[in-house]
C-alpha cells in the first residue's frame, strides 16, 4: 500500500508538467509509446511521490528511451538487464520508487533470466513491459511474443516458434503483479499504473503497444473501436466478468475451464459468472484469466493479480536491522579482532 | 618433551597433509598451522584440494592436501618441496611423493596400506615393503587401526572412530614438532562446542597420537621450529579470500558508502560472497544474482543509488561481464570488480592458479573502454587492495578490476591486524543537493572526475546511461568531436590516478644488473628467490607491481637503472607486452609459466642465475 511505503511524500503537490523532460521525444508518430509517456505523466503526480524518489530504468529497445523523457531520475542500460539494474537500485535505497520501461524483446528474450528472477524474488519495482511483439529499434525481426506463423524481416517464410503469453510468463515465474492494457487507453493504463504502484512487490504491466512501422495494426483485433467491446474484458476486483457492447456477456467457472456465457440466455444470471478476486494468492484462477484470448475469448484487461507476499527488499533491511541490534561485531575492528587472534609484545 | 629423543632446530620446514577427500586434511592442516601461529612462527599455508565434492574413495583424484610452510623467520609463500608429508593413504602418497625433498620425512597411516587401496592407487607393490621409499625417513603407522582402539576403549562408536583417525596424526604430528596440546585442545574446544562427544573423541585421538610418537621406535629425533621475530601487534591467520572481503566492509565504514555486494557463485571466488553474507550487522547488503551479468548490473544499479558496489568473480565471470563493465565505464560510476583468477581458457582448471586475466582486465570490452586495474600481492594484502581499489574507485568515479588469484584466495598468512580508523581516509565526490551548478558530466578540473549525485537527492534529477552524452550536460549526442572528447577524457580520467598512487618500489639496489618484475600473486616466490640471491651477493633486485593501469609514474625510470630486465608471470607474457607497448625502449626478457602451479624458487633461481652469466 502507498501509505506503508518508504519512499518520502512530495510536499506540494505535482503536476504533469513537472515531470516532463527538456529532450525531444524522438519515438514515431504515432507509436503506442506517446500514450504510455502520457499515462506516466498522469498518475506520478497522483502517486504523490517527491519527483526525486522516482527512478526510471531501461534495457534497450524502443522502449528504453523512456528514461530521458521522465524529469526523475533515470538510467538507460543495456539490453535486457533492466530489471537487475532496477534491483540493484532498489535494494540499495528503498526509499525510491523505481520503475522500468521494457519491450518484449528486452524482457522476454535477451533478459529473460533477470525477468524470471525479479518476479520470484518479489522486489518492489514496477515493470512496464511494451509489447509491441517485434524489434522495432532492429527494424523488423519477430521476437518472443510475435505470432506464429509471421513473416518479418527474419522469418520471411513465417516464424515457426510458439510465442509467450506474457501473463503466463509472470505467473510462472510466481509474479505477484499483472495487469494488461491496451495502448490507445490512457485512462485505464493510468489506473493499472496507480495500482501497480501501491503493489508491495514485482509489478508487471503489460502495454499492448502498437508498432505502427513494423506491426502495425498487431494488437487491431483486440483494439480496433468497432470490435474492441466484444473483444476486451475490465476486470474489476469483487465484480463478475462481464463484457460485450451490452454487457451481457460472461465467463463462468465449468469444471475447472472457463466458458464464454450469455446473460439471460438458459437461464444464466450475473450470480452464476465468475467473480473477480485479484488478491488470491492462488494464481490458477489468474492464469486462466490471463490466458484468455480472441476470438474465443475476450481479453482481460486491467489488473489480473496482485497477491500479497514479502519483497526482498523488506526482508533484506529485516535481516540487516536484525543483525544490527543482536551481533557482537559492529565496527570493522571488531571483525578484525573477533575468531583467534594473538598479540606479540 | 621425552628427554631421549635428538632435536633438530629447523630455519623453516614445509609440511604437507594428504589423504582422502573425506579424511579432514583440511582441519588437521588448520589446526597445526593456527597452532604454529600460537607459537609464534610466521607462515603461510596453502589448500590443494580437487575439483569434485567427493571423488571416488582412495584413487589419486580424490586426494586432498594442505600444505603449509613455517617458519623462525619472514616467509612468503606455502613452500615448494615439502620437509614432512602426512599421506593418509596410498594415492595420497603416489600423488605428493615427487613434492618430497630428498631425505623427508614420510608419516604415514600403515593400516590404509593394504590390496585394494594399493592397487587403486596404481600401484604394483605396496610402496612401504618394497624399498621405493628407502632414501625417505618413514614413519609408519598403523593409525586407523590404533585410533580405533584407544575410541572403543571409551566406549566411542567405531564410525566415529573412523573419523577422528585425523586428530591421530595431528597428535603425532604435535609430537614431532615439540609442541603441548593445550593450544590444539582449545581449538577443538570452541570448533565442536555443544557436542561434548565429537570434542572428547577427537581430544582422546589426538593424546593417542602424541603419545605413539613419544614411545614409538622409528622416532630417533624431532623438530623443533623457533617463534620468528614479528612487529608488535595483533595477528590472526587470512585467507585472501576472507581479507578481500573484509578490505571491502573496511573501505565501506570509512567512505560511509554502505556495502552493495552483486555476485554469483564460481570457484575461486565464491568465499568473498560467503564471507560477506554473514556480515550484515556492518550493513552490507548482499544479492545472490541469478547469473554473472546480473550480478554487475545490480551492482552498477546499487552505485547509481550511492552505494559501495561490488561484485566478485573468477574468469569466465569476467567474460560475462564485459558489456556491464563498459556500461560502468561510460556512466562513470564507482564499482569494484574482484577477479579471483584460475586456470583458463572457458572452464579451464576451476580449482588451480594463473595470472592470465590481464589482458582481459585490461582491455576485454567493447570500444575504447578504460578503466583502472591493480592486483594484490598476497593473501593478507588483499585486505589492503581490496580496500584501496574501493577507495580509487570511488573517489575517481571509475570501475576498478582488483585482480587476485586462487593462490592468494585460498591461500593464508598471517595477518598484521590494522585499526581501520588509522586507515586512509576515502572521500567520494558526492554532489550537494540543489547544487544550481550540478551537471551530470561537469568534472573536476584536476582530476576530471565527475560527481557522484543520487537519486532521492533534491535537485540534481539526471539521466545517464550507455549512449555516448555530452561532456557537461549528459544529453545524448552522436556528435563526432564530443565522441573524440569523451573518450580521450574517460582515458585521461583513468590515467590521472598515477597522480594519487604510491611510486613503485624495489627490493634491493635501485641500480644493478638484474631487475626481476612481477605483479599480483607471485610475489612471494619471486622475493624469496632474489633474496636469497641477493644474500649471495648478485647485483639483483626486486619490483612487484600492484598497479597496472595506470602505472607508477616511475616506472621508466626504475626500469632504465638496470642492464636486465626479467618479467615473470603465471601465463604467456600478458604484462611483459603491455610493458613493450608503454615503454618500448627498454629489452625485456621473460619467463612464463602455465601449468596451474605457482613459480618454484628453483625454476625462478636457474633463470635469473642464467640472465645474470649472460650480462
Amino acid at each position: 500500500m502507498l501509505e506503508n511505503k518508504k519512499v518520502s511524500k512530495s510536499p506540494v503537490e505535482l503536476t504533469k508538467q513537472d515531470f516532463v523532460s527538456d529532450q525531444m521525444v524522438k519515438w514515431c508518430p504515432g507509436c503506442g509509446a506517446h500514450a504510455i509517456l502520457a499515462a506516466v505523466a498522469n498518475v506520478f503526480p497522483r502517486i504523490g511521490y517527491r519527483k526525486e524518489n522516482f527512478a526510471m530504468i531501461s534495457g534497450i529497445g524502443c522502449s528504453s528511451r523512456f528514461p530521458y523523457y521522465v524529469d526523475t531520475f533515470g538510467f538507460h542500460g543495456i539490453h535486457g538487464r533492466a530489471a537487475a539494474i532496477a534491483s540493484g537500485v532498489k535494494i540499495a535505497n528503498p526509499g525510491l520508487s523505481v520503475w522500468v520501461a521494457t519491450g518484449d524483446g528486452d524482457s522476454m528474450a535477451i533478459g529473460g533470466n533477470h525477468f524470471i528472477h525479479v518476479l520470484r524474488r518479489n522486489i518492489d519495482i514496477n515493470i512496464m513491459l511494451f509489447n509491441n511483439r517485434i524489434y522495432g529499434l532492429t527494424k523488423g525481426q519477430f521476437s518472443p511474443t510475435t505470432p506464429m506463423g509471421s513473416v518479418t524481416k527474419t522469418s520471411p517464410h513465417g516464424t515457426i516458434e510458439h510465442p509467450f503469453t506474457v501473463s503466463g510468463l509472470v505467473m510462472g515465474a510466481q509474479g505477484t503483479f499483472f495487469a494488461r492494457v491496451p495502448d490507445n487507453n490512457i485512462k485505464l493504463m493510468s489506473e493499472v499504473m496507480y495500482e501497480a504502484a501501491k503493489h508491495d512487490g514485482t509489478s508487471v504491466v503489460e502495454i499492448l503497444q502498437n508498432c505502427v512501422i513494423f506491426a502495425d495494426d498487431i494488437h487491431g483485433e483486440i483494439t480496433n473501436r468497432q470490435t474492441r467491446d466484444d473483444r476486451q474484458l475490465f476486470l474489476r476486483h469483487g465484480e463478475p466478468l462481464i463484457f460485450g457492447k451490452n454487457r451481457d456477456k460472461g465467463i463462468m467457472l465449468r469444471g475447472n475451464r472457463l466458458e464464454v456465457v450469455e446473460i439471460g440466455k438458459d437461464g444464466i444470471t450475473e450470480d452464476d459468472l465468475l467473480v473477480h478476486d485479484q488478491y488470491d494468492t492462488d494464481p490458477s484462477i489468474h492464469r486462466m484469466i490471463g490466458r484468455m484470448k480472441a476470438p474465443d475469448f475476450p481479453v482481460a484487461m486491467g489488473v489480473i493479480r496482485s497477491a500479497p507476499a514479502d519483497t526482498y527488499d523488506e526482508l533484506t533491511q529485516m535481516q540487516i536491522e536484525t543483525a544490527k541490534k543482536t551481533s557482537d561485531i559492529q565496527t570493522v575492528n571488531d571483525l578484525l579482532h573477533s575468531g583467534n587472534t594473538w598479540e606479540i609484545k | 618433551m621425552v628427554k631421549n629423543h635428538d632435536v633438530r632446530e629447523l630455519e623453516d620446514v614445509v609440511v604437507k597433509f594428504v589423504g582422502d577427500s573425506g579424511d579432514g586434511m583440511q582441519l588437521t592442516g588448520t589446526i597445526f598451522s593456527d597452532v604454529a601461529a600460537l607459537s609464534g612462527n610466521d607462515l603461510a599455508t596453502f589448500p590443494d584440494f580437487p575439483a569434485e565434492i567427493r571423488a571416488p574413495h582412495n584413487t589419486i583424484a580424490g586426494v586432498s592436501g594442505f600444505q603449509m610452510h613455517m617458519g623462525k623467520r619472514k616467509i612468503y609463500t606455502s613452500g615448494d618441496m615439502c620437509d614432512v608429508i602426512v599421506a593418509m593413504n596410498p594415492a595420497s602418497l603416489r600423488a605428493n611423493l615427487k613434492w618430497a625433498k630428498p631425505g623427508a620425512t614420510l608419516v604415514i597411516d600403515s593400516s590404509s596400506f593394504e590390496g585394494k587401496a594399493i592397487e587403486k592407487a596404481g600401484y604394483m607393490e605396496n610402496p612401504l615393503e618394497d624399498g621405493s621409499l628407502d632414501d625417505y625417513r618413514v614413519i609408519k603407522a598403523p593409525i586407523a587401526d590404533l585410533t580405533k582402539e584407544s575410541l572403543t576403549e571409551m566406549g566411542i562408536d567405531k564410525r566415529m572412530a573412523a573419523r577422528t583417525k585425523n586428530m591421530f596424526v595431528l597428535g603425532l604430528m604435535f609430537f614431532l614438532f615439540g609442541r603441548e596440546l593445550d593450544k590444539p585442545r582449545a581449538f577443538l574446544r570452541e570448533k565442536f562446542a555443544g557436542k561434548s562427544d565429537v570434542i572428547k573423541a577427537n581430544e582422546t585421538a589426538m593424546q593417542a597420537g602424541y603419545d605413539y610418537g613419544a614411545k614409538a621406535e622409528d622416532i630417533k629425533y624431532v623438530f623443533k621450529v623457533d617463534p620468528a621475530p614479528m612487529k608488535k601487534g595483533w595477528y590472526r591467520n587470512i585467507t585472501g579470500n576472507v581479507a578481500t572481503a573484509w578490505g571491502l566492509l573496511a573501505a565501506s565504514e570509512r567512505s560511509g558508502r554502505p556495502l552493495f555486494l552483486g555476485s554469483y557463485p564460481i570457484t575461486p571466488a565464491t568465499e568473498i560472497l560467503m564471507e560477506l553474507s554473514k556480515h550484515k550487522s556492518l550493513g552490507a547488503k548482499v544479492f545472490q544474482a541469478e547469473d554473472e551479468i546480473a550480478g554487475i548490473c545490480s551492482s552498477i544499479g546499487a552505485s547509481f543509488t550511492g552505494s559501495m558496489a561490488v561484485t566478485t568473480t573468477s574468469g569466465p565471470g569476467l567474460s560475462l561481464k564485459s558489456e556491464a563493465l563498459g556500461l560502468a565505464v561510460i556512466t562513470e560510476l564507482p564499482l569494484v570488480i574482484v577477479n579471483v583468477q584460475r586456470g583458463g581458457p572457458s572452464t579451464g582448471l576451476p580449482t588451480k592458479s594463473e595470472q592470465s586475466d590481464l589482458m582481459q582486465a585490461l582491455f576485454g570490452r567493447n570500444g575504447e573502454s578504460p578503466l583502472m586495474v591493480m592486483a594484490a600481492s598476497s593473501s593478507a594484502n588483499c585486505f589492503e587492495y581490496a580496500y584501496l581499489a574501493s577507495k580509487y574507485s570511488m573517489e575517481h568515479m571509475t570501475p576498478v578490476i582488483l585482480l587476485t588469484d586462487g593462490y592468494l584466495g585460498f591461500g593464508s598468512e598471517l595477518f598484521h591486524i590494522p585499526d581501520v580508523n588509522q586507515m586512509p581516509r576515502i572521500k567520494p565526490p558526492m554532489a550537494d543537493p540543489n547544487d544550481p551548478n550540478f551537471k551530470p558530466y561537469r568534472r573536476d578540473e584536476k582530476t576530471l572526475v565527475r560527481k557522484w549525485a543520487l537519486p532521492g537527492m533534491e535537485g540534481l534529477r539526471h539521466r545517464i546511461g550507455g549512449l555516448e552524452k555530452t561532456n557537461i550536460d549528459g544529453n545524448v549526442s552522436t556528435d563526432p568531436l564530443n565522441h573524440q572528447l569523451m573518450v580521450n577524457i574517460r582515458e585521461e580520467k583513468v590515467n590521472r590516478i598515477a597522480d594519487y598512487i604510491p611510486l613503485q618500489e624495489v627490493s634491493g639496489d635501485t641500480t644493478g644488473d638484474l631487475l626481476v618484475v612481477g605483479w599480483g600473486g607471485t610475489e612471494g616466490a619471486l622475493r624469496s628467490t632474489v633474496n636469497r640471491m641477493q644474500a649471495e651477493g648478485h647485483k639483483v633486485s626486486h619490483a612487484q607491481f600492484n598497479y597496472i593501469k595506470p602505472l607508477p609514474k616511475n616506472t621508466r625510470e626504475l626500469f632504465a637503472g638496470f642492464k636486465n630486465i626479467v618479467v615473470c608471470e603465471l601465463n604467456s607474457g600478458q604484462f611483459v607486452n603491455y610493458l613493450r607497448m608503454l615503454y618500448p625502449e627498454f629489452n625485456y626478457h621473460q619467463f612464463n609459466k602455465v601449468q596451474g602451479l605457482p613459480f618454484h624458487v628453483q625454476e625462478l633461481t636457474e633463470t635469473f642465475t642464467k640472465l645474470l652469466e649472460e650480462k
